[in-house]
């Protein structure tokens, strides 16, 4: 039996590499210095989902929301293996939180039916929540399997799976279709390959083409679309109008939660006394320690 | 509006019949936001014969237990504990519900939010209660949810001022666990349950569960080493360093990375928060991820070769100079004053 898998990727801010160069005088992060990566969690719940097709067959397929330059992603998703890719981006999407993201996910996921498993990461570096794939699990009224550390086997529409809880692991038998989040042990990610990349590397979305008939008034935009099908270079692209959604659930309108304040984390100075590192300095420092009550 | 008293609610959850010690310690903090909102504190509970550890949580504060108590109830199982925590939700209206950020909360949190349509702010490291000023609007009273994000980089307060539940998760460590001196005379109200089809479409085929034989949070003193210590070899005198004051031994990831000591003792975001009367650094940069399991120890001393290190930012005792010749002397001053 072969398997049909769609995978959640994100773009994201590289925020475990923050180096000087994105630190601003003040010692806060400058965000739009930092570089944009495939969030790593993601990329291993592609590969889980490329290995499941190598054993079962099947077919994988990816799916982002962001801004028109997540096309990016969704190439390197090509290049390691994906069948095909899907952008949802529209500016009446953004600002939403993991609720108003994953109603706009279910909502794409739904024209993608039918499909056995939904893959996501376990969580975004940058919002790190671990939200949106439950929450997308529950509005497509699927079970979920959270903190996947491997994919056992499937057989007869069930899949069983290894997941991380406190302490230890559990193994669970699911009933297909559901969705499961993956944490970063559970795979390592295959390289792009070279032949991938000279076949997909002009894969593109209908805006990026319609981007080049304007700067071409030779090419035309329905040829240009039709060209690129038949190549299967297309990148389809969902924007609110192709989905069933209610525009006050989706973006800043749809989310109930609003960031009222950020801080950056400034490395405040400190009041501390320097001891001495001589006898006494250490005999002093241990009668301080007693004097705080934490000795003696 | 409704007329009944704001009420705040705690997923208490439990590990074979015992609560998760983040259960209780957001009750501590749940009674002070019911405080604050002049309202009462809840609790949920899901399992099979835990009717003693509903009568606990009143030692918590808690003035009701709502008790859902069955057979297929005993281990965690997604759709069935969120379809029971989701309809409770749905009928009640509490104004705050909190989840720890534990394996089962960051599982059961996110659909109960889905659900309900609420707001859920992951992984606060501090909740309180504010009236707000959001776009020329005034809110009263509002929850304020203080989450770190952009991999500690930046901290967000976050609040949800339309939403008529707020929610949040909470890791384990970082709110304190205040027993009361006197229980609450409260009550157990019983939740039925009924099974449904769907219930079963994920079943648990095998479980393994480690007690964590080390229990950073419950010390009062925490040695901890670093890259700085340099070799396995050396990273052992810490453990010396720790017997002789009554403290633990801890890490950080490069430390456990490079195989000086074992990851459940690693201390930071992706480790655990410990909040001890004395932390000590030894060979340690302080790095954000570090500092945001350690940073509110008592007292902080910081040892490290580099007079520019950031640990000193945090410090209340800073120590320049050279771990394996700093921590000898620490030693032998200890046993002259204390011996
Ligand atoms: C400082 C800050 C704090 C925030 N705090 C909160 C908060 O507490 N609560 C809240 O609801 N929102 C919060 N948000 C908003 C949140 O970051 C966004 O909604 C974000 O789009 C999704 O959340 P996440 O990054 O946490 O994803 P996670 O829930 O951590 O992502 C899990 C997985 O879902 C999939 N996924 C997530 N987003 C997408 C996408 N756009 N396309 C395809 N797949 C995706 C991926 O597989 C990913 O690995 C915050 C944002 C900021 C900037
Ligand atoms: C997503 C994410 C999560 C993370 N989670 C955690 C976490 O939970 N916990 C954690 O600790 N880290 C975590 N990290 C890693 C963190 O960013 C740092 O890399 C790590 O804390 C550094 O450890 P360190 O201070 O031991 O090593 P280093 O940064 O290498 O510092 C070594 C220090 O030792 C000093 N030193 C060297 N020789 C000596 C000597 N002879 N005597 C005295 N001092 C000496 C040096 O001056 C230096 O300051 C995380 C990172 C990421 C990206």
């Amino acid at each position: 039996m072969s398997y049909h898998s769609v995978v959640m990727v994100k773009q994201v801010p590289d925020t475990a590499n923050i180096s000087g160069q994105v630190m601003k005088p003040d010692g806060t992060v400058n965000r739009s210095k930092l570089p944009t990566v495939f969030n790593p969690e993601d990329k291993v719940a592609l590969e889980l989902a490329l290995q499941l097709r190598d054993r079962y067959g099947g077919t994988v397929r990816v799916l982002t929301m962001g801004p028109l330059k997540a096309s990016d992603l969704l190439r390197d998703c090509l290049y390691m293996g994906a069948d095909e890719a899907f952008l949802v981006s529209d500016r009446r999407f953004a600002g939403a939180d993991t609720l108003a993201t994953s109603y706009v996910l279910a909502a794409a996921l739904k024209r993608l039916a039918p499909f056995d498993i939904v893959f996501a990461g376990r969580q975004a570096i940058d919002g790190d929540t671990a939200q949106v794939g439950p929450q997308t699990a529950e509005k497509l009224g699927l079970p979920q399997i959270t903190y996947a550390e491997g994919i056992l086997g499937a057989e007869d529409g069930k899949i069983q799976v290894r997941r991380k809880i406190d302490q230890g692991y559990e193994v669970l038998e699911g009933t297909l279709p559901l969705l499961i989040t993956v944490v970063k042990d559970a795979a390592a990610p295959r390289p792009s390959r070279a032949k991938r990349v000279m076949a997909f590397k002009n894969a593109r979305t209908l805006m990026e083409l319609e981007k080049m008939a304007e700067a071409n008034s030779l090419l035309y935009i329905d040829q240009l679309k039709e060209e690129y099908l038949s190549k299967g270079l297309f990148i389809q692209t969902m924007t609110a109008d192709d989905l069933d959604v209610d525009l006050t659930r989706c973006g800043l309108a749809g989310s109930p939660t609003k960031v009222h304040k950020i801080d950056s984390v400034v490395l405040g100075a400190n009041e501390h006394e320097t001891i001495p590192t001589t006898k006494d300095g250490m005999y002093a420092l241990i009668d301080k320690l007693m004097e705080d009550h934490i000795f003696g | 509006m409704n007329e009944k008293k704001p009420q705040v609610w705690v997923f208490v959850e439990q590990r074979d019949g015992k609560p998760a010690d983040v259960s209780l310690e957001l009750l501590s903090k749940g009674r002070k936001l019911a405080e604050s909102l002049r309202g009462e504190l809840k609790a949920v509970l899901i399992g099979h014969d835990v009717e003693d550890l509903a009568k606990e949580l009143f030692g918590y504060g808690a003035s009701e237990v709502l008790l859902a108590d069955h057979p297929e109830l005993k281990h965690y199982n997604t759709l069935p504990y969120s379809r029971l925590v989701s309809e409770l939700v749905d009928e009640h209206q509490p104004r705050i519900v909190l989840f720890g950020a534990s394996f089962v909360g960051r599982d059961l949190a996110p659909r109960v939010a889905s659900h309900t349509l609420s707001g859920l702010t992951a992984d606060c490291t501090d909740l309180q209660i504010s009236d707000v000023t959001y776009l020329r609007q005034d809110y009263a009273e509002l929850l304020l949810q203080i989450r770190p994000a952009f991999g500690g980089n930046i901290i967000a307060t976050i609040i949800c001022p339309d939403s008529p539940v707020q929610m949040a998760t909470v890791r384990e460590g970082v709110m304190e666990k205040i027993p009361l001196a006197q229980p609450v005379d409260g009550r157990i109200t019983p939740i039925p349950y009924t099974p449904q089809g769907p219930d079963e479409l994920v079943r648990i085929i095998e479980r393994h569960r480690e007690d964590n034989k080390v229990d950073l949070k419950a010390a009062p003193i925490i040695v901890s080493g670093g890259y700085g210590m340099g070799n396995f070899q050396n990273f052992q005198i810490l453990y010396e360093l720790a017997h002789l004051i009554g403290g633990e031994v801890a890490g950080t990831r490069a430390a456990v990375d490079a195989g000086f000591i074992d990851h459940n003792r690693q201390v930071g975001q992706t480790g655990v928060t410990v909040r001890p009367k004395l932390y000590i650094a030894c060979g340690i940069s302080g790095a954000i991820q570090h500092r945001a399991g350690m940073q509110d120890a008592n007292k902080i001393i910081a040892i490290n070769s580099d007079p520019d290190a950031p640990i000193f930012g945090i410090c209340h005792y800073r120590i320049v100079g050279d771990v394996m010749e700093v921590i000898p002397m620490l030693i032998d001053a200890y046993k002259h004053k204390l011996k």
